[in-house]
């Protein structure tokens, strides 16, 4: 279907080219909150079909399908319902929220009414990782542009549907983006992970029904509604529908935010970046941020589906298309990863707070030249006993980054280890080291 | 302590990899302008507990950091156990438990970042500063002092290196444009960012990711029109341009809403 469609395929983006795109004035003009005047004229659970047969899939790494999750809210009860917003962006490689949010926060605030609508909330609460100063103030500034104007607050457009958005600033804990993670933090506890089920639609936010989403996907909701379900699909491939923000970064001429077709290539995307930087031919890259198994240089053709991608091995995640050249040691790149994951976990689980810490530590003595063939080996279990037996996606993630790259560039670790290589670092330079 | 046959009858040597940085005891008073922001703060939540997080930040615009004083305020507020306030700030990397300089450097050093020279630039400043992770060159708080720290991934990956003052973008860093950027903060001067507004120091930060704009000294609408889209942000939006590349156009008007299913 890719076939017939331009390379890219603006329409989260569309209006990020237009002056001061931020503003309620440049969205109104642009035709900005008419998908929330249709979405009110249809009952919520019809909104819920539509995204459903839109074959909208979330869009924070897990490729969840969106309209399902709505709907596995438990019936109507005494309990209020809530609607989470999980923008706390931080999944290494991962910057497509962030530019989303400064250049368009009402694109999100309407996908967020539009939302809580559909699964009858009155209460949304965005969460967003406290580093992003700017980005807070941007969203803060359109809510409150969108209550002025009647978007938000008591009978919102004469509906009779009411609607409170608070912006939240997190604390600096990649955990939190883990959606029950997140949940606790927001009711101002640790971010650690919870045990499911209860899922977060039975039990989420103070133990009521809640829907948790990621920026892109809810901000994807307006299109969907104006746009219908034949034009969304008319986009992407069959089980993954949509246009998706590809980050591209690293070596490459032009890094930067690409929207194009679910199944672009990373081929495709590197012609249009000017491809790899000064000609260094590229090594290894990730598919969907560091979590994500790696990817070399023979992979360039897997179409950036969520189904395509997992096909060939490893996940879509978030589409942060990290490109490493040449020059870049494996070994080392996985033990920077390895630390970031060491000093994030949250310390609940024993496999991922034990192994994180075990595997950053052999790492480190291999990168700097002490490790020995038995390192490698105990790396590889390490990985191998996190996998599947930590409390949550974190300690697969850290341990994905080190098997795959064990299976695609054993060769590295053996020549760090019988000194067939020098040694990347020295023992003492290590900037970043926890 | 029991005796055992490592114990030489001196005291042991602390092992600083296993020493946590106490509370600080400041005495400091919140007054009822801050009892009142953290009342506000309150309110915005439909349980108080909610409240803890931007509180903690709401101490931290007050202190420059989180002291003992600040845990006790926060847990007196919201009916909680000290203990458990802690516990809630001691998880979170941006809540310090020293005193902050008048401004925060952080330096991203996640794989990405430091490939493109994130390592060098952090180890750059370091030696420039004579501080570690997480100190601060110059008395904390005293105009031009400077804390440094080395983040993790600042979710600007296309424009790395990056570094944040006071949690605004610098974007595309050298080792050379870093130093400059320092050098003018312990001059007194606020560089410009590349995206965000000029840092105010990391005690306005706070305040703001506490949630207040429209205080003294705050100009809300010029800092929320400051610089957002680098020209990578723009990349794929502007190629589409001017290829004239668009999405399949939307019918006129939005298709009809599927029909619910029929209830068993």
């Amino acid at each position: 279907m890719t076939g017939q469609l331009d390379p890219l395929t603006p329409v989260l983006t569309r209006s990020w080219l237009s002056p001061r795109s931020w503003t309620l004035k440049t969205y109104e003009e642009l035709g900005g909150y008419t998908a929330l005047r249709t979405a009110l004229t249809a009952q919520p659970e019809q909104v819920v079909e539509l995204v459903k047969a839109a074959g909208l899939r979330g869009r924070g790494g897990a490729g969840f399908p969106t309209g399902l999750k709505w709907s596995f809210l438990p019936p109507l009860a005494d309990k209020p319902r809530y609607l989470v917003i999980n923008g706390d962006e931080g999944e290494p490689g991962t910057c497509k929220d962030i530019p989303l949010m400064m250049a368009d926060p009402h694109l999100l605030i309407e996908g967020c009414i539009i939302t809580s609508y559909a699964i009858r909330s009155k209460f949304c609460a965005i969460y967003i990782r406290g580093e992003v100063l700017h980005v807070i103030r941007r969203v803060q500034a359109a809510v409150r542009e969108a209550y002025a104007k009647g978007y938000l607050g008591k009978n919102i457009l004469g509906s009779g549907f009411d609607l409170d958005i608070v912006v939240h600033a997190g604390a600096g804990a990649y955990i939190c983006g883990e959606e029950t993670a997140l949940l606790d933090s927001l009711e101002g506890r640790r971010g650690q992970p919870r045990l499911k089920p209860p899922f977060p639609a039975v039990a989420g936010l103070y133990a009521c029904p809640t829907v948790v989403n990621n920026i892109e996907t809810i901000a994807s909701v307006p299109s969907i509604v104006s746009g219908g379900v034949d034009w969304y699909r008319s986009i992407g491939t069959d089980k993954s529908p949509g246009t998706k923000i590809f980050s591209l970064s690293g070596h490459v001429t032009r890094p930067g935010q690409y929207e194009a077709p679910m199944g672009t290539t990373l081929r495709q995307l590197l012609e249009l970046a000017g491809g790899m930087k000064d000609g260094i031919p590229l090594k290894f890259w990730t598919p969907g941020g560091s979590s994500t198994p790696l990817f070399g240089a023979g992979d360039i053709d897997v179409p950036l589906s969520f189904d395509d991608v997992a096909a060939a091995g490893s996940m879509l995640g978030t589409t942060a298309l990290m490109l490493f050249n040449e020059t870049v040691s494996v070994p080392w790149a996985v033990m920077k990863w390895a630390e970031f994951y060491k000093h994030e976990s949250c310390g609940k689980c024993t496999p991922c707070r034990e192994g994180t810490f075990w595997m950053t530590g052999i790492l480190r003595r291999i990168v700097s030249g002490q490790g020995t063939m038995e390192d490698i080996q105990t790396l590889d279990d390490a990985a191998y006993n996190i996998f599947g037996r930590a409390f949550c996606a974190l300690g697969d993630g850290a341990a994905t980054s080190v098997s795959s790259a064990l299976k695609l560039f054993r060769s590295e670790f053996v020549d760090l280890v019988t000194g067939v290589t020098p040694p990347v670092i020295g023992r003492r330079e290590m900037a970043g080291a926890h | 302590m029991r005796p055992s046959q490592f114990y030489n009858g001196n005291p042991p040597e602390p092992n600083p990899r296993m020493t946590v940085p106490q509370y600080v005891t400041t005495g400091a008073v919140f007054d009822e302008d801050i009892v009142r922001k953290a009342d506000a703060i309150i309110a915005r939540y439909p349980q108080s507990r909610s409240a803890l997080l931007p509180m903690l930040h709401l101490v931290q615009s007050v202190e420059g950091f989180v002291s003992r004083d600040g845990i006790a305020f926060c847990a007196e507020r919201l009916g909680l156990s000290e203990a458990e306030t802690s516990a809630v700030a001691t998880f979170y990397t941006m809540y310090k438990r020293r005193p902050c300089g008048e401004h925060l450097v952080s330096v991203c050093t996640n794989t990405l970042c430091a490939a493109l020279g994130g390592d060098a630039i952090y180890a750059a400043l370091s030696q420039k500063l004579g501080v570690g992770h997480e100190q601060t060159a110059g008395e904390p708080g005293a105009p031009g002092s400077v804390t440094l720290e080395h983040a993790e991934c600042l979710a600007a990956c296309d424009l790395g290196p990056v570094l944040q003052v006071d949690y605004e973008y610098y974007d595309n860093q050298t080792v050379d444009s870093a130093s400059e950027i320092v050098d003018a903060l312990q001059r007194g001067e606020v560089p410009t960012p590349t995206r965000g507004a000029p840092p105010a120091g990391f005690r306005a930060a706070e305040l703001q990711l506490a949630g207040f704009f429209d205080e003294p000294g705050q100009d809300f609408a010029a800092a929320v029109d400051a610089p957002s889209a680098a020209p990578e942000t723009l990349r794929g939006a502007q190629l589409a341009a001017d290829r004239g590349w668009t999405a399949p156009a939307m019918p006129e008007q939005p298709p009809a809403f599927p029909a619910l299913p029929e209830k068993k």
